[in-house]
């Protein structure tokens, strides 16, 4: 039989267990709930010695007892640390600044083209890279420039000084474009790649032109592609890039290495639509090149074009940066300014 | 390309709205770059009716006029013009309007009298060159309407950016077949008004030879000049040109010079076909041909008063004597039909394109003509643009046709027919087109469809203004634009993915920069050409300026840079990076390409903190650590070494590959020291990292101080006992602390040095960790003649 008289002084000591202080209570709990001398843990090891009618119900009262003071004991202790902790506190200046550390972060062209890749590559793309020197015959002849064509005039052209040596004349490639060729002439299709790279042309620096930039193409070869995949691809690409509601729209152009040759506009990063200065009043923004890759750059990648169709586009990461981030100067992007770099994530500094 | 909405207006024969033209142009390929309002400085001016007029008491020529301008309250106006008299209504001025020609009008007195505007004439508003007093209005318009809807003289400016394909849309002719497309509406050359009662038959046709109103003309340069129509026109009276022909050129910002070149000028902006006439009376011989320019060259004034020389082999059109212009390009001075002349030789040829574009880059010498000619003109459309210029031509300075005009045309050919198969449009474009939309999309163009579809493809004949299609291709190319891109379906269809890895080179340049970015620095992308005195990278033929004359050979002089930029701005703190192609070049061979990783630290450490102060600055133990995580980032398999007094990188095979020191800079003197480094960055692909078991018994750790003599390295006190201390269950060693002063013996110094011991089987006791340092302290004293400093 449990004593009730002894229930009811242990039940008198967990009334009081509330006005304990820290170390009061530290013993009490030694005291009660201790594993060798603690009384509670006395009544429950003496269970044993009792008969096994009486033990059922004398061991469900001790039990929940243990479970009251358990919890009186970790309230107890709650509220006595919450007091202490509010008496710290009260002498500190929380609004005082925390210890900062300097914070490093990619460039805002990287975070662009990272981004554009990071797309593409979800939609079984890979990455390929090219040379930065290449020779007219990748940078122009195989992609269909015919010479002495006006479509020459697009791309001014910076070439190396070779001083009368080599007999191939070589060139800082005016596009990413030679990348297709060696991409096309490596192996068999089906190609998907994305192709990020820096490019040159002799374009003097001003607010918006700048004599390297860098491309972000992309390529994609196989029987069957048409031009509704590249619409569908590109347009979804703009929409995971610039947001699920983006407009789109594809306008006929020229390029030689493609055709059919469009430019994809989306609606103005600025106004939304309604028409501002940048977007010419239209509501639109030009923001990559694309096509049916042209028969003869097949032809000149030994593709046969009645079996192998294939799409390309190519975008400037430069002036997707300047829109995204509003900068007004194309300049900013090749300088070091850390107040400038600082707005690229992270702390000041 | 400029093109004038008035213009386009009379070819399609329905107003027009400027901005929806723009838009539909654009959507066909022809996207307008702006639209110029012209006539907009008028926009100020208003109607105003004249009620009274007096003369003017202190000066004969002027009157005082009272003027109504719809604001209610009479104005008193000196005006100067004869044929002022009141109750007509004449264009307004106001005070505060700004004149086309720049000029403001201000309250001011004129003899005495107020003025409070100005009434107009017709040049004082830029509408043409009529002396005779104020501009009479013919209007019912109340006092007070804004001018511009009185006068009939708004037009609209486009300018088109047309694409390197589309030669004919340097005329408004084609833009003009453009618009009717988006219309669905016909359109047909606009009349000359007035135009003569002229019997012309057509050109006699000759091969390279022949006569014309007793001018010998000659193709002599068969390849060159493809076709030559000429004419001779006797008593023409060169003057100006009637109004609406002025108004014409102007609309689209060409200059009206004389009755004669305003017309081969309209015809060239109307069916983008430039033609050149010539003082007849001028020409020796008289004789014209077209040839190649002599040998030596052959000197020339051409219109612009600038004197010339035509290298040989370049196209010339020269009388008997010598070279009277550059063909396609420019006329000369000698033979230009000026005030005085009455006989005219028209020339109206077609010229191979790429001699047009040799000539013009040979002489740097851009004009309308070259641009033209360069595109490609049509040379079958040739005859109808010749006829209409001599029409005009006797229409706005009279004359007579002398004899026949001629026709030479040595080679004479077709426009090209491609065959085109239905199945083909479908195959690249991904959707099935009928064969009538097809036949429309063609027609639509101005091709001919010359045989129904049989055997799966139809013929077509391509126009002679569309020099650029010349494969089925490029059919299938203008079915797209004229059935409509966004007609054209946009559903992701199932796709193979590429088959190939990631480039390696990606993959390493984004490793890097983000292992680079995570130690607090910002990364920046400089120009990749610079000045470069030691011409270790590959010079430029053509640098765009003096200061990018070469391609990089390393990344650090433009950090350099950079990070005196940042100073000239006060900024102190300087972290940056840059991941990057370098060059270096190679003699008779590509230039070796290589991906590089560069960094420079100068500053604090840490942004300071109010309960630190200022952190303290960078200093060479930073820069150690970034580069050594620079090196394990970019090519694990290097080492980092000490060369000299600084730092390197060096590979397994010995290959040095990076470097690391305090750098030289242009520094204020607040500036931190500043340190740097760079290296290659190996793009292949890097190996993961393999996994380690985690000790299972506690590590013991001992510092030991030792006296290292001078001349001995830390690197190989740790060295030593690294290789020999695995036996005795020595996990690591790091350096802790390091004394040097006076108290130590013989100029030795003290660095102090934390072992950890760990056995991996079980818990080590003092006793055996006792055992090991003695061993290895041994070692130390016998080896390196490193002993203990409390021995």
């Amino acid at each position: 039989m449990v004593d009730a008289i002894d229930l009811g002084a242990l039940r008198a000591r967990l009334a009081r267990v509330g006005t304990l202080d820290l170390p009061a209570l530290e013993a009490e709990e030694i005291a009660v709930l201790g594993r060798k001398q603690g009384e509670l843990t006395a009544r429950l090891k003496a269970l044993a010695s009792i008969p096994v009618e009486a033990r059922r119900e004398a061991g469900a009262a001790l039990n929940a007892l243990k479970g009251e003071f358990e919890a009186a004991f970790a309230a107890r202790r709650a509220e006595l640390v919450a007091g202490r902790k509010s008496a710290e506190r009260a002498s500190v200046d929380l609004t005082m600044p925390g210890r900062a550390r300097w914070v490093g972060s990619r460039h805002p062209v990287t975070l662009v083209i990272d981004e554009i890749v990071a797309i593409f590559r979800g939609l079984g793309f890979s990455v390929a890279l090219g040379p930065e020197v290449e020779t007219e015959e990748l940078n122009f002849h195989a992609l269909n420039f015919p010479p002495d064509h006006p479509a020459m005039d697009m791309h001014d052209t910076l070439y190396l000084d070779q001083g009368g040596a080599g007999t191939e004349r070589l060139l800082l490639r005016t596009h990413t474009s030679p990348v297709q060729i060696r991409t096309m002439r490596e192996g068999p299709p089906p190609h998907r790649v994305v192709i990020p790279g820096m490019v040159y042309r002799n374009d003097p620096f001003d607010p918006s032109h700048a004599p390297a930039f860098s491309q972000v193409e992309g390529l994609a070869i196989d029987e069957g592609i048409t031009f509704v995949d590249l619409k569908a691809t590109l347009a979804h690409f703009a929409r995971r890039f610039l947001g699920a509601d983006t407009r789109v729209r594809f306008r006929p152009s020229f390029f030689p290495f493609t055709e059919p040759s469009a430019e994809m506009d989306v609606g103005c990063l600025l106004c939304g639509g309604a028409g501002c200065p940048p977007c010419k009043g239209t509501g639109w923004m030009e923001i990559l090149g694309c096509g049916m890759v042209h028969e003869q750059v097949l032809r000149n990648c030994d593709l046969d074009p009645e079996r192998w169709t294939g799409w390309a586009f190519g975008m400037g990461p430069q002036r997707i940066a300047m829109l995204r981030y509003g900068l007004p100067d194309i300049r900013l992007l090749y300088g070091g300014d850390m107040r400038f770099l600082n707005q690229f994530g992270g702390l000041a500094g | 390309m400029k093109a004038s909405r008035t213009w386009l207006e009379a070819f399609l024969r329905r107003p027009l709205d400027a901005r929806e033209m723009a838009e539909h142009l654009g959507m066909l390929g022809a996207p307008v770059d702006a639209i110029e309002s012209v006539g907009a400085e008028l926009a100020a001016f208003v109607v105003a009716e004249v009620t009274d007029v007096r003369p003017h008491p202190d000066a004969d020529k002027l009157r005082l006029t009272t003027v109504d301008d719809g604001s209610g309250t009479p104005l008193t106006v000196v005006c100067g013009a004869p044929n002022v008299s009141a109750g007509h209504k004449y264009p307004f001025a106001r005070l505060g309007t700004t004149m086309p020609d720049g000029l403001v009008i201000e309250r001011r007195k004129i003899r005495g009298h107020a003025s409070e505007g100005m009434l107009c004439s017709a040049r004082e508003l830029g509408l043409g060159t009529d002396h005779d007093g104020i501009y009479t209005l013919d209007t019912d318009a109340a006092p007070g309407t804004p001018l511009l809807e009185v006068l009939a003289l708004g037009d609209d400016r486009l300018e088109i950016d047309v694409t390197p394909n589309r030669a004919d849309l340097l005329g408004h002719k084609g833009i003009a077949r453009e618009l009717a497309i988006a219309y669905a509406a016909p359109f047909r050359l606009p009349a000359i008004p007035g135009e003569a009662d002229l019997d012309l038959p057509a050109p006699a046709r000759y091969a390279d030879e022949a006569m014309v109103g007793g001018v010998r003309l000659a193709i002599v340069d068969r390849a060159g000049c493809g076709r030559f129509l000429a004419a001779v026109i006797r008593g023409v009276r060169v003057g100006p040109s009637p109004d609406w022909l002025v108004e014409r050129l102007e609309s689209v910002g060409s200059r009206s010079i004389n009755n004669i070149v305003d017309v081969t000028n309209y015809v060239m902006l109307e069916l983008n076909q430039p033609m050149h006439a010539y003082d007849a009376a001028t020409l020796a011989g008289p004789a014209v041909m077209a040839r190649a320019a002599r040998s030596g060259g052959e000197a020339l004034v051409t219109l612009d008063g600038v004197t010339r020389t035509v290298p040989e082999g370049t196209l010339v059109i020269a009388d008997a004597e010598r070279a009277i212009g550059i063909a396609g390009v420019m006329g000369g001075e000698a033979t230009e039909v000026g005030e005085g002349t009455t006989d005219v030789f028209l020339e109206c040829a077609w010229f191979d394109p790429r001699r047009i574009r040799a000539s013009r880059r040979a002489l740097n010498l851009p004009t309308d003509a070259s641009q033209r000619f360069e595109r490609g003109t049509d040379r079958w459309g040739a005859v109808d643009a010749f006829r209409r210029a001599v029409r005009m031509i006797v229409t706005v300075a009279g004359g007579t046709v002398d004899g026949t005009t001629v026709d030479c045309f040595p080679a004479p050919v077709h426009p090209p027919r491609i065959f085109l198969r239905p199945s083909r449009v479908a195959q690249v474009l991904g959707v099935e087109l009928s064969w009538t939309e097809i036949e429309r999309c063609l027609v639509a163009i101005g091709a001919t469809v010359v045989s129904k579809p049989d055997d799966g493809r139809i013929a077509v004949d391509v126009p002679g203004w569309r020099p650029d299609l010349v494969a089925e291709i490029d059919l299938v190319e203008e079915i797209a634009r004229v059935h409509g891109y966004q007609n054209i379906p946009t559903e992701l269809r199932p796709f193979r993915p590429g088959l190939r890895p990631d480039d390696a080179g990606w993959e390493a340049a984004e490793r890097v920069r983000t292992g680079l970015a995570a130690m607090g620095m910002r990364e920046v992308m400089t120009m990749s050409m610079r000045r470069d005195l030691t011409a270790t990278g590959p010079a430029i033929l053509n640098p765009v300026s003096a200061e990018l004359s070469h391609l990089r050979s390393a990344l650090i002089p433009a950090l350099i840079e950079q990070v005196e930029h940042n100073w000239a701005a006060h900024t102190r703190d300087v972290r940056l990076f840059e991941v990057g192609t370098t060059f270096r070049a190679r003699a008779g061979a590509r230039p070796d390409e290589a991906l590089h990783a560069a960094f420079v630290l100068t500053g604090a450490r840490q942004p300071g903190h109010w309960r630190d102060g200022e952190a303290a600055a960078h200093d060479r133990w930073d820069a150690r650590w970034a580069f050594e995580r620079l090196v394990a980032l970019a090519d694990p398999t290097a080492a980092v070494q000490v060369e000299g007094d600084r730092w390197v990188a060096v590979r397994g095979d010995g290959t040095p590959i990076g470097w690391c020191d305090e750098l030289e800079a242009d520094s204020p003197p607040w500036a931190a020291p500043l340190f740097g480094g760079e290296m290659r960055v190996a793009v292949a692909a890097s190996e993961p990292p393999r996994f380690v078991p985690l000790p299972h018994h506690p590590a013991v750790a001992r510092d030991l101080a030792l006296l290292l003599g001078a001349g001995r390295t830390v690197a190989e006190v740790v060295a030593l006992l690294e290789t020999r201390g695995g036996k005795l269950a020595l996990e690591s060693v790091a350096v802790v602390d390091e004394f040097r002063g006076p108290g130590l013996p013989d100029g030795r110094r003290s660095v102090a040095l934390r072992l950890v011991f760990r056995a991996t089987d079980r818990t080590l006791t003092d006793a055996e960790v006792d055992k090991a340092i003695g061993r290895l302290v041994s070692m130390l004293e016998r080896e390196l003649d490193v002993t203990l400093r409390s021995a």
